[in-house]
């Protein structure tokens, strides 16, 4: 359980990591390492180079930018996780922060990182697909915008371009008084990877309809899921339990679960009906002021 | 490479290849022992230290990273050389600990626990050792002395008219 021998090379700036990067074709960027590293002592991954962007102090905060939280790339999960404005502003992510292995990890795990990871099992890219997050690329001394829809292309791939670096996520922030969160997962262990995750933001109105719904499910399918026909079906409504259902069941019909050795394609899909209508019937209690039913 | 790492209190020179961890660093070149390797991929939880105050695996970490961060190791918790620390002291009343391979580290996350929280609730502390496997305590003996320690280092196993 020895890594393979490789150059190490600490970066004081992002277009340093990426000059660097595009001149060694083996090279690879370390930020918190929670999972290139066991990848590394396992030689399932064997970087060259490793570029180290922990100290690159420009890439850790956490701030409000017009209607969006941002959060620099190689900003710590415990971090996100003790964050008061992310509470505040962003209660979905606030909520699945401590769903992302567990506080040792968290410890040094980044936001970036997990991201440009793209597990299909991760919290965070969850949250980013759930809420339409944009991701901050820098490469090529030019910086440019993805969109999280557009971003994740299979398990453990992206559309992060060759010699580009993950620099910032943006978080979109609703604003209301009646904005409700939901998040579920199921594990074997808490902090385990997830068999399958749900994550619902709404907005209710005064008169009880839900004006803005957004629903994402993980770790069934290669990377997250939005369930937009679900969402369109649910607008405008009162959130009524048979109609989440109904509707949520209605969108994952169809789709091609994963399955592996912990949990069969099925048993995905039907737990991610389950989790989904909870996620959903607990934001709208959420909204409303009430606490989560009993499920 | 030549790297100079800052442990307990001590800021010390090793000569060590990049691919060296954290953890294998503290064994082989510096002869501290007490961050044990475990599963070495970060499955196990032995080999916590607390980097910059905080539980951190240093099975997941090269040594060349933690240039310039304190770190503290088991070695660096007691108060003097015989002594133990109240943790320590704990552990051993209420047999936290049984052959011992999990010890240092569910110390040193009872440290960072207790420096961040200290009251917490018992979800709080079986939350904080539940990235440490235990396979002899069951851990309810471990949840017992970081809760003794705790109440100890408010000061409440002291006579009701001495509490502040
Ligand atoms: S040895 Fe580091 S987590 Fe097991
Ligand atoms: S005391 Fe043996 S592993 Fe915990």
């Amino acid at each position: 359980m020895k890594a393979a021998p490789f150059e190490y090379s600490r970066v004081a700036d992002i277009d340093e990591a990426c000059a660097l990067l595009a001149t060694d074709d083996g090279a690879r960027v370390i930020a918190g390492g929670q999972t290139l590293v066991p990848m590394m002592a396992m030689r399932l991954a064997r970087p060259t180079r490793l570029i180290d962007i922990n100290r690159i102090a420009a890439l850790s905060y956490i701030r409000l930018e017009d209607d969006a939280l941002a959060i620099g790339a190689t900003t710590r999960q415990s971090l996100v996780e003790r964050s008061a404005l992310v509470k505040e502003t962003l209660p979905l992510l606030a909520h699945a922060v401590p769903h992302i292995g567990h506080a040792a990890t968290r410890a040094r795990g980044t936001v970036g990182g997990s991201i440009a990871n793209a597990d299909p099992a991760a919290e965070l890219p969850l949250i980013a697909i759930t809420l339409d997050a944009t991701f901050n690329v820098r490469g090529g001394g030019k910086t440019s915008d993805i969109a999280a829809r557009d971003f994740f292309v299979g398990p453990m791939v992206t559309a992060l371009p060759e010699g580009a670096i993950l620099a910032a996520v943006r978080f979109p922030v609703w604003r209301g008084d009646r904005i409700g969160v939901g998040f579920h997962e199921v594990n074997a262990r808490r902090s385990d990877f997830a068999f399958v995750s749900a994550a619902a933001q709404v907005a209710m109105k005064a008169d009880g309809t839900c004006e803005r719904i957004a629903i994402g499910v993980g770790a069934v399918t290669d990377f997250p899921m939005r369930l937009d026909s679900a969402e369109q079906a649910l607008q405008g409504t009162a959130l009524d339990d048979d109609a989440v259902r109904a509707a949520v069941s209605q969108a994952l019909a169809g789709i091609e679960a994963l399955e592996d050795l912990h949990a069969s394609a099925t048993y995905r899909q039907r737990v991610a009906i389950k989790l989904a209508t909870r996620a959903i019937i607990d934001a709208r209690e959420h909204a409303h002021g009430r606490p989560p039913h009993a499920h | 490479m030549r790297i100079k790492l800052d442990i307990n209190g001590t800021v010390q020179e090793v000569d060590t290849e990049p691919r060296t961890t954290l953890l294998d660093c503290l064994r082989d070149n510096l002869n501290l022992k007490g961050a044990h390797a475990g599963c070495e991929h970060g499955v196990c939880g032995a080999c916590t230290v607390l980097f910059d105050g905080e539980a951190v695996r240093s099975c997941l970490m090269f040594a060349a990273q933690a240039e310039g961060t304190p770190i503290v190791t088991i070695e660096g918790v007691s108060p003097g050389p015989g002594e133990l620390s109240p943790i320590q002291d704990a552990f051993c009343e209420t047999h936290g600990m049984q052959c011992g391979y999990c010890t240092p580290a569910m110390v040193l996350v009872a440290h960072a626990l207790l420096a961040d929280n200290p009251n917490p609730k018992r979800e709080d502390i079986v939350d904080a050792i539940s990235g440490n496997l235990c396979r002899c305590t069951g851990y309810a003996q471990i949840i017992d002395a970081i809760a003794l320690a705790a109440e100890r280092l408010r000061g409440d196993n002291r006579p009701a008219e001495l509490r502040s």
